[in-house]
């Protein structure tokens, strides 16, 4: 019974979404199903938002390492949380929008996350630049392919490509280096991504058609067994 | 002839005496580290991020930018704006974060400016949470100080966030006031005039997506652009683009590729609009710290294979 249930209700949800695409009259009932899971969705905020302040009040309570920066999660969390449920410094009413301007949900956002999120993206270019470095050396053939490529494509994208190519004669343009990184990226890059979304399609129908026919039985939390 | 127009590119804005005072150190800098690496010595990370930060300090604080022309991959998104007739309708997804804003961000704004100078309708809405932030940005960075004629319900509409991501897109390709009853000011679908004639995806003339994650363009083209035969365009991170290859030209009408993507899009719209000749465009002074960063990468890959050829020689005459 334990495993009957879950696997009968992912038989029938499963059997009847893809009937519903294929069968017009069933449309209706695929989107209905669609909506009880975008309510489910809208549930899944409850229980990661409880899930966090679990883990960092367990966290706190037995000062484990680092247990500090728990405390500056859960106030800015619970902040947040408080500054979008009750509007706090909206100019409009309850029903108003969150990010209304000036509101404080919007004034946080905007002088607090958006220049944290950009300044760790930002960091991104020092680890590169010194991966680069280290990694990227011309160690076997298909190694200086990679390099000869990302070469390419690295003064491709810069106004230099064009400048350092532009002597090229129009006949042999494919040489300018601009025309070599859309190239790149149109054809071997191109075949290479199609392979990798074939495969991932494959996978997924099968993946797909194993849950419904209860064969994958790990999502039930145990080894299937 | 090639020497002088690089260098005289690289001089078309800024301070001519802070710029080259800077590349001479920035290049000075990396011609004695080669030396030192045909010697043998290995580059301290430290340096290499000295290197980078000058690199990219360089360019914000002297203002150097650069001129380009449009990719086909851009142009095509441009001229698809450009060829629809005025009061079409045109959804913007914002499905990115504050991380990935600074390169998709641009493209955000100047499809926003494109597309309202055009005297289209903007159907505004996001799949990621913080995409109604970013939205809000837009409103205040472009809409109300450049397009304070514009109202908001007849000429563009902010729908925010929904969860459920690809969940969403499957029921409002079929019925839009099923997912979204009310605009994000809690007004009524029913009594938003810009959806008079459009009940789902399938009524739009065009949708872009802006972002690079999931939920994003993958999910619009698979669940919205295919089913309902609807043209499709996005603007991503640069990371991302090569992944979306596979789609363009025929499920993906145009693609914006990272600041290069921005910046070709934010020029042809300058070139082509006067009235944004004076409007901002962070995406073509961002080019200015991305070409000296690529070439500064470029220079240590080639100072770390130096030193890679030299070792094995070494151990070759060992």
């Amino acid at each position: 019974m334990k495993r009957f249930v879950p696997l009968t209700i992912t038989f029938f949800v499963g059997t009847l979404l893809i009937f519903s695409v294929f069968i017009p009259p069933m449309e209706t009932l695929g989107e209905n199903f669609t909506l009880f899971f975008d309510i489910i969705a809208v549930f899944a905020f409850f229980l990661g938002g409880g899930n966090l302040i679990r883990v960092h009040f367990t966290k706190i309570s037995r000062k484990k390492e680092d247990w500090p920066f728990s405390f500056v999660t859960i106030f800015g969390f619970l902040f947040m949380l408080a500054a979008g449920l009750f509007k706090i410094g909206n100019p409009g009413d309850i029903a108003s929008s969150v990010t209304a301007p000036d509101s404080l949900f919007e004034m946080v956002y905007r002088a607090v996350f958006v220049p944290l999120g950009s300044t760790m993206y930002a960091l991104l270019a020092f680890f590169v630049a010194s991966a680069s470095y280290r990694a990227f050396r011309a160690k076997n053939r298909e190694a200086t392919l990679l390099l000869i490529a990302a070469f390419i494509i690295l003064l491709g994208s810069t106004p230099f490509g064009t400048m350092l190519t532009s002597w090229v004669p129009e006949l042999m343009s494919v040489l300018q280096i601009p025309n070599l990184a859309v190239w790149i990226m149109s054809s071997p890059n191109l075949a290479g991504q199609r392979a990798i979304l074939i495969g991932i399609g494959l996978g997924v129908v099968s993946i797909s058609l194993r849950l419904i026919l209860g064969l994958e039985r790990t999502y039930l939390g145990d080894d299937g067994a | 002839m090639m020497v002088h127009n690089l260098i005289s590119t690289i001089l078309i804005t800024g301070e001519n005496i802070g710029v080259t005072v800077s590349l001479a150190v920035i290049f000075g800098g990396l011609a004695w580290l080669m030396y030192r690496s045909i010697k043998g010595r290995e580059v301290d990370r430290r340096v290499i991020f000295l290197f980078i930060f000058v690199a990219v300090a360089t360019p914000i604080i002297f203002t150097i930018t650069f001129e380009f022309k449009a990719t086909p991959i851009v142009r095509a998104l441009y001229d698809k704006i450009e060829s629809l007739p005025e009061n079409s309708t045109v959804l913007l997804s914002y499905d990115f974060d504050p991380a990935m804003a600074p390169e998709v961000q641009p493209m955000a704004n100047a499809l926003t400016r494109h597309c309202l100078a055009k005297g289209h309708k903007i159907v505004y809405m996001c799949l990621f949470a913080t995409g109604q932030g970013q939205l809000e940005r837009t409103f205040r960075e472009v809409i109300r100080p450049e397009f304070a004629d514009k109202v908001d319900g007849i000429d563009y509409v902010n729908l925010g966030y929904k969860a459920g991501n690809e969940g969403v897109l499957n029921v409002i390709i079929t019925d839009f006031q099923k997912m979204f009853p009310t605009d994000v000011n809690t007004v009524p679908y029913d009594s938003i005039p810009i959806f008079n004639n459009i009940k789902s995806c399938k009524d739009l003339d065009f949708i872009v997506s802006i972002g690079g994650g999931r939920p994003g363009i993958k999910e619009w083209i698979l669940f919205v652009g295919d089913p309902g035969d609807i043209p499709i365009a996005a603007g991503v991170a640069a990371v991302v683009a090569p992944q979306l290859y596979p789609y363009y030209p025929n499920q993906l009408l145009g693609l914006l590729g990272g600041v290069k993507g921005a910046a070709e899009y934010e020029n042809t719209l300058k070139d082509n609009y006067p009235r944004f000749e004076n409007s901002d465009t962070p995406a073509i002074k961002m080019m200015g710290p991305q070409t000296l960063a690529h070439i500064v990468i470029m220079l240590f890959i080639i100072i770390g294979n130096i030193l890679y050829f030299r070792e094995k020689r070494l151990g070759k005459h060992k």
